[in-house]
């Protein structure tokens, strides 16, 4: 299957385009950010009956302003950061698929798509629980990584669009590959929202620390379960694409579990997230230390994807 | 002797608790990173060995404390021993009081239901009874239980979501399943690779002394392998122009069981992802190399020739080193012999490129092959005993001077060279090799069924809310019905409260009015 070389350097342009878009994006975020001055009124109201009560049978847990009590400034610039974070998925995607559409096979074959996909998939995840959730002012702490591992990927991880090595052409490509992304992905946002829930406690405990970022913080345990709901929608599709992953590897190396490098690592990230899950349910392990065993997990599974792919030679280095 | 019971009992709460659960699995992460690390024996056995040459004293004595070796480590063993037990130990009571629970009736209705996370009320214009029944409709699936209260009022308590605890023992259980399937998996599974010419030649797993290396499992001497023979036709690989492999694809026949009575021969295409599966062994295709055919005339007109594996250096040329071997033919003086054994050797090319009389190869595919070789006569070492490289000749041989050079030179097919004494090496061509892994493991199908219930479990446990409800009607003013409703999830409050309020919306969905407090 020959290269359509047009469409992937369109691909090309449009990845750059989109990671731009971000930038933009990241910036508005970070202005409505700063010129909030802090959690809305409404909004700490809302959350304080969170855990209990709610105002209104309608009313989720964590509201939705769907009508600000006054459109002000910030307002405004949060609403153009939430459509320049849709504007720019919507380039990701195009790129995406124009790389599948030029190389005539699954657009996930080696580390620059990889995490191309990866990162759709945590800023459409961010998009979707911007919706859910009243946490939009958080934008720019969940795109800070996703540029920094988008311009990663587009220099140093950068790979022409080709086929794959025969290994790598096969139906379980797809299904294992997808779920690491999907899972990846995913893990992203809990991992930042952990972070900003380490900080928020340290600000509630004594606001002096993180003073200027605690106060626009939503309520800690919004964080918690913000990170909690999003991690357990990803663990279960990152088990399955280990296990895919296993499946594949009895067809391909001849055996589903050798403890190379990349499949220890996955094990590491899925024991440290299981302890994620364990630790929310252990008397003295809830809240900070779940939180810091949560961005632990994700810096494993981020270790896996650079440090193991560039540094350490093994069966999955192929990318 | 209590206190030993007390001691005994002590350890046992303390190994079973969620606490040493959380920091045994922390304990397991963290002892399985040395492996992706280090260089492990298991896996590459020469950069294991080379690292600790590299690293003196600190080499040996991570090598001392097996981490080089991590996961057949006693510390790694230990702390998933550990961990097994602690799960043994969490699972037994947690099973026992699912098996209570499922027969205990849900709790009492609590008196004041306005203290429930999710509330609502309202005035039906139904008695209590009627609103009992069309509750009970409208909680299908729910387990139920009424109750009559003092003033006429009735109650239901209600629950559901049993399901999670279940999901979540399956995913327990299944985790020690698969445990225990990888255990006997690591007694019986075995491994054997072997490099088989690609023109016809045959495999037959009938012993280990087939093969070139074998790995066996803890319980496996060798003696009872599943019997099979495979005979590799041609080998077909596809490459870019910048050498990178397309696809490739060995046209093997294979023969079992009954077929090996018969002598009766089935095809099969073998490839990269898709195995040959008989007699419950696997047959892998991992990779391939060039094997050149060299024929020495020696001064008395006699003739050997010989294609003997070489090994690729550079994999994407597939540039390949080797040492092809001859003894003279009709010497029975072993002295003699050894002053005129010869061996080929230097490098081969699939597709030579020559620059001032260096070759290497430009392309891995076999279209214009070439040898630079060194002639090498004297002493090979083969009589010695000594075990050597079938790739390469003995070094120290040559250092010592029992093994000279008489001819370097480059030659394509059909080409020859002479050396002194009249014996001519001519270079008659190449054919490919394929290099074949067969492995034995009975247990990996039950290592799969326990991931996919693994995988199940999970999904049900993460997924199922278990989550209360509790209706009270009491009869209020003119024959109409204060009816409220309580609701209080017992894991993740957040999620509850959409599926409470469509619920509490059907339930009080009046002909009277909804008032929330
Ligand atoms: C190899 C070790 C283990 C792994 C990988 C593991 C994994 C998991 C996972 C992924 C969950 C998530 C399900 C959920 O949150 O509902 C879970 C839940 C749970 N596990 Fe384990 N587990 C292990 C060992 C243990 C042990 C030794 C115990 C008991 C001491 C235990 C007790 C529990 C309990 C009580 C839950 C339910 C927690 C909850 O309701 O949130 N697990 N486990």
């Amino acid at each position: 299957m020959p290269v359509n070389d047009t469409l992937a350097t369109y691909s090309d342009w449009l990845y750059r385009a989109a990671a731009l878009v971000y930038v933009f994006a990241m910036v508005f975020y970070t202005v409505e950010q700063a010129f909030t001055r802090k959690a809305k009124k409404s909004e700490l109201a809302r959350e304080l009956v969170g855990s209990g009560a709610p105002a209104t049978p309608e009313t989720p847990i964590i509201g939705r302003i769907d009508e600000p009590p006054s459109a002000g400034r910030p307002e405004r610039f949060g609403r153009m950061a939430v459509a320049l974070t849709v504007l720019g998925a919507l380039l990701h995607l195009a790129s995406i698929v124009l790389r599948g559409v030029a190389t005539g096979r699954a657009p996930w074959g080696n580390m620059y798509e990889y995490g191309a996909a990866a990162m759709l998939v945590a800023v459409v995840t961010w998009l979707v629980l911007a919706r859910k959730f009243d946490v939009r002012r958080l934008g720019a702490f969940v795109l800070t990584p996703v540029v920094i591992l988008m311009f990663l990927g587009g220099t140093a991880l950068y790979t022409p669009a080709g086929p794959v090595m025969p290994a790598l052409q096969s139906y379980w490509l797809v299904v294992h590959v997808s779920a690491a992304i999907i899972s990846s992905g995913l893990f992203l946002v809990p991992g930042v929202v952990s972070l900003l829930y380490l900080a928020k406690v340290r600000n509630d405990a004594d606001p002096r620390r993180f003073a200027r970022l605690g106060p626009k913080l939503p309520a800690a345990d919004s964080l918690d379960r913000l990170a909690y709901r999003t991690t357990i929608f990803a663990f279960p599709i990152y088990t399955f694409g280990i296990i895919c992953g296993a499946i594949w590897a009895e067809a391909a190396w001849g055996r589903f579990w050798g403890w190379d490098p990349k499949e220890t690592v996955a094990f590491v990230a899925w024991v440290v997230y299981a302890g994620y899950l364990h630790s929310r349910a252990t008397a003295g392990w809830r809240g900070t230390r779940a939180a810091v065993i949560n961005s632990v997990a994700f810096g494993m599974v981020v270790f896996n994807l650079f440090f193991i792919n560039l540094v350490i030679a093994g069966l999955h280095s192929y990318a | 002797m209590s206190g030993a019971v007390a001691f005994a009992r002590n350890t046992w709460r303390g190994l079973t608790s969620m606490r040493t659960a959380l920091t045994l699995l922390f304990l397991l992460a963290l002892a399985a990173m040395p492996g992706a690390l280090l260089p492990q024996r298991s896996l590459n056995l020469p950069r294991a060995l080379d690292y600790i040459e590299a690293h003196g004293w600190w080499g040996t004595l991570l090598d001392r404390l097996q981490f080089f070796d991590v996961y057949a480590s006693v510390w790694f063993s230990a702390i998933y021993l550990l961990l097994f037990i602690s799960l043994v130990g969490c699972l037994a009571p947690r099973t026992v009081e699912y098996a209570k629970a499922l027969r205990t009736k849900p709790v009492l209705t609590p008196r004041n239901l306005t203290r429930m996370p999710h509330h609502q009320t309202a005035e039906l214009d139904a008695t209590p009874e009627q609103v009992m029944a069309d509750t009970r409709v409208r909680l299908k699936g729910w387990r139920l239980v009424e109750r009559e209260e003092a003033d006429g009022a009735r109650s239901l308590s209600a629950e559901r979501g049993y399901l999670r605890e279940a999901g979540n023992l399956v995913f327990h259980f299944a985790m020690l399943a698969l445990i225990v399937a990888l255990a006997i998996g690591k007694m019986t599974n075995y491994e054997g690779q072997v490099i088989v010419l690609a023109d016809g030649s045959q495999f037959c797993n009938s012993g280990t002394l087939g093969y070139d290396s074998f790995r066996p499992g803890l319980r496996v001497d060798g003696t009872d392998l599943n019997p099979f023979c495979v005979r590799v036709n041609t080998f077909d690989a596809t490459y870019l122009p910048n050498g990178q492999a397309e696809q490739f694809a060995a046209k093997i026949d294979y023969q079992a069981g009954d077929d090996l009575d018969t002598d009766t021969w089935r095809p099969y295409d073998l490839r990269v992802n898709d195995p040959l599966r008989v007699v419950g062994d696997r047959v892998y295709l991992l990779g391939h190399g060039y094997a050149p055919t060299f024929t020495v005339t020696f001064p008395d007109g006699k003739k050997r020739t010989q294609t003997i594996q070489w090994r690729p250096v550079d994999t994407l040329t597939l540039l390949s080193e080797g040492a092809t071997k001859f003894d003279p033919p009709g010497v029975t003086d072993p002295a003699e012999r050894r002053k005129r054994q010869i061996a080929v050797t230097g490098l081969f090319a699939p597709t030579a490129l020559v620059e001032d009389k260096v070759m290497t190869s430009s392309h891995p595919q076999l279209s214009d092959p070439g040898v630079a070789v060194d002639v090498m006569r004297g002493d090979l070492g083969i009589d010695s005993g000594r075990g050597q490289s079938i790739f390469q000749i003995d070094q120290s041989l040559v250092d010592s001077g029992r093994l000279t050079r008489v001819a370097r030179q480059n030659l394509k097919p059909g080409e020859s060279l002479t050396i002194d004494d009249g014996t001519k090496i001519s270079f008659d061509g190449a054919v490919p090799w394929v290099s074949l892994q067969v492995s034995h493991d009975p247990t990996q199908v039950w290592v799969l069924v326990a991931a996919v219930a693994m995988f199940l479990g999970l999904g049900v446990s993460l997924t199922v809310r278990r989550r209360r409800l509790w209706v009270r009607a009491t009869p209020g003013d003119g024959g109409r019905t204060v009816v409220r409703v309580g609701g209080l999830a017992r894991t993740d409050q957040a999620g509850y409260g959409e599926e409470f309020h469509r619920l509490a919306a059907q339930l009080l969905r009046s002909k009277g009015s909804v008032r929330c407090p």
